[in-house]
């Protein structure tokens, strides 16, 4: 069947306005499948950390975009990743999300292995391929590599196709919220830590991604689990000492000013970020000890400075959320037009007093897991946007709150916190990498 | 219900058990939450025999504080995942009684149990073992922790609304 969109540059670039986005980028199975094979091979997406591998043979399983692969540490200073299937008949090598394979991935199926490198090992009864030309064939050269991978200070990325920009190209100055978020260990150092929470949305990943930089809808769509927080908490005696979990709820509720005096900064590539100046993170209790350990790793100024930074929510277009000040990465991990599996990561602080790791891990619980108040909340306006774009009555998503005409020249700028720009920002950079070589 | 003097009887153990799943069947949740001592705490691991819920995250870890905030937000009208709203349904294998401390008034029952969440046109079907601390205060039996581990609880998730 011919589709509407593949090869066809012109129909997907209309599909983008500068202020409104056609509701097939939410619905249409095809643009799918076309975000599979474009966007996500085009640009850089967040594999995994490189914690979760620490010994030589640790192997961990992931996809990029709908593509299954594997990262594995096959030298001590070195992760490889490689497309998850035996090159002899296709079976996914390994069963597990994550664990040793020893010197050798081994396929379950007719034992061919492979080194940690990729390269073929051994196939049982070789000879059975003398002079056939098997040296020659794709068989031959093992598992296929993800051939473009960027460790980035533990942060592995893997890039799918040759076209598309460069590492540093890709992220430029949007790696000072990655620099910030492990900058605040006193070593430098972050270990995935505290348990992943995997929730299953039926909805498209992009929702997920806008609603990242939404600033509008907290005090909206949050108020029946913040603002029933607050009200709860104010019927408790007075003196009490507020707890962890009322200090992570609360602020969801800020109001507008706070939201938009906060700021927003926009980069290239579809990148960017809220809390420029403050966000919900700022206000959190002091940890006894750790400033007295930033300072002493860092000196006085530097660690004020690193500690002074609140960033909000920071997307990594496509599909990543980080929040530097609390250590947690939101991965959007795209399964089809309507589905979308979301999982939470967070990370230890090396060095670092626990408490900070129990607030993360709290806040993971509170907002992010699958029988979290506000993820309920967040899920509820996602399904019903995803049903009701099916509606007839206008194909049109609008994006155009604080627009200006002069956006799209403009370069890592900061903006009003409630500006839609970085939304129109992530529909500008889906559109060049959607149709990058087309 | 009447103030037990002596020690309690597996039977009146197995009865609250029972009970606790009903009331929460029947959504009384201020009722349900009383069952719970004042330091009691409703866990959801989200790892396969985890021991720690402070350092390692959790579907749930919850105090009566958050438990009330969730039982408030449920009739919230500006709860839009609550319209329509979920019900749900327990079937529990018969509670047993793992532990019984007569001394210190501390009782471990395990109870495995199929749980039905409904809302709309959905209907999802978990499995889980329900682990329950019981402790007897002022003569009444109460909850210091009731542990839920989901058979499939690092599984990708939908939303989970009630209670298990």
């Amino acid at each position: 069947m011919i589709g509407k969109y593949r090869g066809n540059r012109q129909a997907i670039s209309a599909l983008v306005r500068e202020t409104e986005i056609h509701r097939d980028l939410y619905l249409d199975q095809e643009l799918f499948e076309l975000e599979m094979e474009h966007l996500f091979a085009n640009t850089w997406i967040y594999v995994g950390h490189e914690s979760q591998v620490p010994k030589i043979g640790d192997y961990y399983a992931t996809t990029i975009g709908t593509q299954p692969v594997i990262m594995v540490r096959h030298a001590e200073d070195g992760v490889k990743v490689f497309y998850n299937r035996c090159p002899h008949k296709g079976t996914r090598l390994t069963g597990e999300t994550c664990g040793n394979t020893g010197r050798f991935f081994r396929c379950p199926y007719h034992a061919w292995t492979f080194r940690l490198d990729g390269s073929l090992a051994g196939v049982p009864l070789k000879t059975g391929y003398d002079g056939t030309g098997f040296a020659e064939g794709l068989a031959a050269r093992g598992m296929t590599p993800v051939r473009h991978v960027h460790n980035y200070r533990g942060f592995v990325f893997g890039k799918l196709n040759d076209g598309g920009p460069g590492f540093d190209e890709f992220f430029g100055e949007a790696l000072s919220s990655l620099d910030n978020m492990i900058d605040r260990s006193p070593v430098g150092k972050l270990e995935v830590a505290g348990g992943v929470l995997r929730y299953m949305h039926d909805c498209n990943w992009k929702m997920l991604v806008e609603n990242q930089t939404d600033t509008c809808h907290p005090m909206i769509a949050h108020q029946s689990s913040a603002g029933t927080a607050i009200d709860v908490w104010q019927s408790a005696p007075a003196g009490a000492q507020k707890p962890m979990a009322v200090e992570i709820y609360a602020p969801f509720m800020s109001s507008y000013e706070f939201f938009q005096s906060m700021g927003i900064r926009v980069w290239d590539n579809g990148h960017g970020h809220t809390g420029v100046s403050h966000s919900i993170h700022s206000d959190y209790s002091a940890v006894p000890g750790y400033f007295e350990q930033m300072k002493a790793a860092y000196g006085e100024a530097r660690a004020k400075a690193i500690l002074d930074e609140n960033r909000h929510n920071t997307v990594y277009f496509p599909n990543v959320m980080l929040k530097g000040p609390i250590q947690l990465l939101r991965l959007f991990k795209p399964v089809a037009a309507n589905r979308t599996l979301v999982e939470s990561w967070t990370f230890r602080l090396v060095g670092a007093p626990d408490m900070l790791l129990e607030r993360t891990v709290t806040y993971n619980r509170l907002i992010n897991a699958p029988t979290s108040v506000v993820g309920h909340d967040d899920l509820e306006i996602y399904e019903r946007a995803q049903a009701g774009l099916a509606s007839n009555g206008n194909e049109w998503v609008n994006v155009q709150r604080l627009y200006a005409r002069d956006e799209p020249e403009q370069r890592n700028v900061v903006t009003d916190g409630t500006s839609e720009w970085q939304m129109r920002n992530q529909f500008r950079a889906w559109l060049k990498f959607m149709t990058m070589g087309l | 219900m009447k103030a037990m003097t002596g020690p309690p009887s597996d039977r009146q153990l197995i009865d609250f058990v029972l009970r606790e799943a009903r009331l929460l069947d029947q959504q009384r949740l201020e009722d349900w939450l009383d069952l719970f001592a004042e330091d009691g705490h409703y866990w959801m691991p989200v790892e396969q025999g985890q021991t720690d819920p402070r350092l390692t995250t959790s579907l749930m870890y919850e105090d009566k504080l958050l438990l009330k905030i969730r039982i408030e937000r449920l009739k919230g009208k500006s709860t839009y995942s609550q319209s329509p709203k979920s019900r749900c349904h327990h079937v529990l294998q018969m509670p047993q009684v793992d532990e019984r401390n007569d001394e210190e008034r501390h009782y471990v029952t395990w109870t495995p149990m199929h749980y039905v969440e409904s809302r709309a046109e959905e209907q999802t079907l978990y499995a889980a073992w329900a682990t329950h601390h019981l402790a007897m205060i002022d003569g009444a039996l109460k909850i210091r922790l009731k542990r839920v581990d989901l058979v499939n609880c690092d599984a990708a998730l939908g939303s989970i609304q009630l209670f298990l």
